[in-house]
């Protein structure tokens, strides 16, 4: 790694007037993907004698919060803290249900929804239980509806000088996880799918450049045609053979798995 | 890549007859055949390759003389000696080679070490200064040897009644772009292609091809992994063919004493697949839960041996030495190139010394591995270390005790391994006894099979083992439980593909191996059947717990989906595929 400025704002409005006057400034929360992507030197643009704006101990991206019907969870929240959070597993059990398989418990005591979301992987475990429960993304300026959040392969809809600050998860939905990888532990997804009934959302990871929303899929669920969702859903991915998997076997998974979760809801 | 079935670049071919195949087809009711491809696996020890080499070599008084000194992570001291020697044009005593505390080998740093010590010395001698040279994971993953892939066809010719009449194997590994340790790997393979059955008329053609992958290596179990997964699953597929039960015909075909082997070996102690069968049956419940779908279970077994020691005449020349010493503060230290790497070396030297000697355990020490002190005992490989060289070990200790009687400490007794005349081995045509003696085993694996995924738990692994004398109960177990959940991952998720000749699975986010959420239950039974020639009966055990859980898990898909893949890894993109286009 070279010289790298390490900074460590004492609160978030400092940190949003670093972001914007440094340059080749990289926010770092947990570091699960950033240092990964350090050592191996695959960050673009490399940070040119850049910095690292260390957002791990700001209090206001911590935390799980309830605001009326809606739980705010902070964007430097590690998993471990959303797994343990009563209110998560009470209101969110399809979030906490992500959380547990992402990486191993290291991971999960630094790795953040922040982090997944800005990171932005077509395979990030989180983002299709996002879609799935329509959530916001609070920034330091904004909010964007998850929906228009993923504009391309691991390009996001954030600005170059943008921090994502929470996450707000709409209270009273019911929501379905399941992830496929190769082993139990440590896997990068080949299919990763979150699911709910009322709104129809059928959304999936690991099956096109972003994590995406399967409306033809959705609007055959809406139509209470469940054979007519797990067919349509198939057109609705672009998955690819890669080094994890096969698209034929990505297509199959997504079906079935879908058929599962659909007829686990059917069974209540 | 290029087909290895394909390939006209050999590196070497291997060809055992045994009686009359044609005549065992023409007296058939069925012959079978059946068509089995193995994978690439990585050791994946936990400590990458690495050796720091110094421009010269010191001598007892802390001087330096012209000469070479390398410390690594590494299996087999004078292997990398050799090679040193030959590299840099150095004297016997100009090349030290040390090993350093090891963290794993399987194989991997029998060859390997010689290649990263080469380098590290030629820095070293360059920049006239001690040169550390310690392979990332990444550059370990895609430069070191695998094991090695192969295609492995069988015709299996038998009476109705399940009566074995032939076996006609075809074997083809892929060597990769450079010939490493391949041909003796090809070696074992064949000699255990036929499985641990007896059979009257047997051939057995191998070869080993040129590609334009990596090279291939030395790996636990040394192409024995490799064509016993065929031999297993093909009893599987003519006890189907027969509609019989493939126990009650392994039953039949297993060796006893008195069988004779493929290459005409006379089996005349030790022979336990009978023993062993029946141990495993034994520990295990006969009735299973039936599961919910969309998971199916399924059980499987798999019943095999393992030459311990080198092939043939390897042992004869190899002619392993060791000495020990008795000092003159009464201690005693053991003097061998053998390695600990895990394995237990160290404790049960110590052991075998210090029960010979008549002392306690903490009499007796383990010289440093350091070719400046230490005779060369052979490598440390072949399930041959604590059968051949913890024998000699016993053998000076005996009889130091006896000289100690007599005469006054310091002493040191050397012994050199000497084949036993009852041993013939014809290199020319492959006929006679390719092992001093074979260990056991026999492996039940239970497996849950998710329709809708493709995905295979392996739960529970239970392998009965007879490897003469388990010298240390634990560590002999930790043997079998290592070497089956390596085998759990290369029979179902440990997978290369290849891009332009090179590994697209080159690091650990891609190659990814069992972790303890996906370990089954593994259970073992030490069964002892000892062996006259080893130290208290001891055999071999460190490849064999790779031989069995393969095809027996293979078996255990077949049982829970009706599916039979005749390959590993049975990825769940595998195993789904072939349920779908059922
Ligand atoms: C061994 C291992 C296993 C893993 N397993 C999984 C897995 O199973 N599933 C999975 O989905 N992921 C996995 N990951 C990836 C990673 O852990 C997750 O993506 C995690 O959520 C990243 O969070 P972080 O806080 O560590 O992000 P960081 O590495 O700190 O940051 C990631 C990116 O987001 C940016 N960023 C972080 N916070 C903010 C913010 N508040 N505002 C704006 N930008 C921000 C950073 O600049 C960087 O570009 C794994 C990683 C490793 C190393």
């Amino acid at each position: 790694m070279r010289d790298v400025t390490y900074l460590r704002p004492r609160t978030l409005s400092e940190a949003v007037q670093l972001y914007r006057t440094t340059p080749g400034c990289r926010p770092l929360a947990g570091g699960t993907d950033l240092m990964v992507m350090l050592h191996a030197r695959t960050l673009r643009p490399e940070p040119r004698g850049g910095a690292v704006l260390d957002l791990w101990s700001l209090a206001e991206l911590k935390g799980v919060r309830r605001l009326g019907d809606i739980l705010e969870v902070g964007a430097a929240e590690p998993y471990t803290g959303i797994i343990g959070s009563a209110e998560v597993q009470q209101h969110l059990p399809a979030l906490a249900a992500a959380a547990r398989t992402i990486g191993a418990a290291q991971i999960q005591n630094r790795g953040t929804l922040g982090g997944n979301l800005a990171n932005a992987s077509p395979a990030g475990d989180t983002l299709p239980v996002l879609l799935a429960y329509d959530v916001v993304v609070v920034t330091d300026r904004r909010s964007i509806p998850i929906d228009r959040f993923f504009t391309g392969y691991r390009k996001t809809a954030l600005e170059s000088d943008e921090l994502i600050t929470a996450v707000r998860f709409p209270i009273g939905r019911q929501v379905a996880f399941r992830k496929v990888g190769t082993r139990a532990a440590q896997a990068i997804s080949k299919v990763v799918l979150a699911v709910s009934l009322t709104p129809a959302r059928v959304a999936i990871g690991s099956v096109a450049e972003v994590p995406l929303r399967a409306h033809r899929a959705e609007a055959a669920l809406e139509g209470g045609d469940v054979a007519g969702a797990i067919a349509a859903v198939a057109d609705d991915i672009r998955p690819i053979d890669d080094v994890r998997s096969t698209a034929a076997y990505r297509r199959a998974v997504t079906q079935n798995v879908l058929r599962g979760l659909l007829d686990a809801f059917a069974r209540g | 890549m290029f087909e290895v079935t394909q390939a006209t670049e050999v590196y070497s071919t291997i060809e055992i007859a045994k009686g009359d195949v044609a005549a065992g087809e023409q007296a058939a009711d069925f012959v079978v055949e059946r068509t089995f491809r193995v994978g690439l696996q990585e050791q994946l020890y936990i400590e990458p390759q690495g050796a720091i080499a110094y421009p010269y070599r010191e001598t007892g008084n802390g001087k330096r003389e012209t000469g070479v000194t390398v410390v690594g992570s590494l299996q087999c001291p004078y292997y990398v000696h050799r090679a040193l020697k030959r590299a840099l044009a150095l004297t016997d005593e100009q090349a030290v080679v040390i090993q350093a505390e090891t963290g794993g080998g399987f194989g991997g740093k029998e060859e390997y070490p010689s290649i990263v010590a080469i380098h590290a010395a030629l820095l070293a001698c360059k920049a006239g200064w001690p040169v550390r040279l310690i392979y990332d994971r990444h550059e370990d993953l895609a430069a070191t040897t695998k094991r090695h892939p192969g295609v492995i066809s069988h015709r299996t010719a038998v009476k109705k009644d399940g009566t074995l009449l032939s076996q006609d194997i075809y074997i083809v590994l892929d060597g990769g772009a450079y010939c490493t340790l391949t041909p003796v790997v090809l070696s074992r393979a064949a000699i255990h292609a036929a499985g641990a059955y007896s059979c009257p008329n047997v051939r057995i053609r191998a070869r080993a091809v040129a590609t334009n992958t990596p090279p291939n290596g030395a790996f636990r179990g040394f192409g024995a992994p490799q064509s016993l997964f065929a031999a297993e699953l093909m009893v599987e597929h003519v006890a189907e063919r027969l509609g019989m039960s493939s126990v009650d015909l392994r039953r039949k075909w297993m060796l006893r004493v008195g069988d004779t082997t493929a290459t005409g070996q006379n089996l005349t102690e030790s022979v336990s697949a009978e023993l062993v069968l029946d141990a495993a049956l034994r520990a295990v419940a006969p009735n299973r839960l039936t599961a919910q779908p969309p998971i199916r279970h399924g059980r499987g077994l798999s019943l095999v041996f393992h030459g311990s020691g080198f092939t043939g005449s390897g042992e004869r020349k190899l002619s392993g030495t060791v000495a020990v010493a008795g000092l003159a503060n009464g201690t005693f230290q053991i003097l061998t190139a053998s390695t600990e790497i895990g394995q237990g070396t160290k404790t049960i030297f110590c052991q075998l010394a210090a029960d010979a000697l008549g002392v306690g355990l903490d009499k007796v020490v383990l010289a440093p591995q350091d070719t400046s002190l230490v005779p060369d005992s052979g490598p440390t490989v072949a399930s041959r270390t604590a059968m051949i060289v913890g024998r000699l070990i016993q053998e000076a200790a005996t009889e130091l005790r006896d000289r100690a009687k007599r005469e006054p400490l310091p002493l040191r007794v050397e012994k050199t391994y000497v084949q036993p005349d009852s041993i013939h081995w014809d290199e020319a045509t492959y006929r006679g006894d390719a092992y001093p003696v074979y260990a056991w085993a026999c492996t039940i694996a239970d497996v849950d099979v998710d329709m809708t995924t493709g995905e295979v738990r392996v739960t529970d692994v239970v392998t009965a083992v007879d490897c003469g004398k388990a010298l240390h109960p634990v560590m002999a177990e930790g043997q079998i439980e290592g070497g089956s959940l390596q085998a759990v991952g290369w029979a179902t998720i440990e997978e290369i593909k290849m891009k332009d000749g090179g590994y697209q699975n080159d690091r650990l986010a891609t190659y990814l191996i069992p972790t303890a959420l996906d370990a089954p239950r593994i259970r073992t039974i030490l069964v002892e059947n000892p062996y006259s020639r080893g130290p208290f009966g001891a055999k071999g055990i460190g490849e064999l717990p790779m031989d069995g859980p393969a095809p027996a898990i293979i078996a255990a898909i077949h049982d829970a989906t009706g599916v039979w893949l005749d390959e590993v890894p049975a990825t769940p993109e595998k195993v789904l595929a072939a349920c779908t286009s059922r």
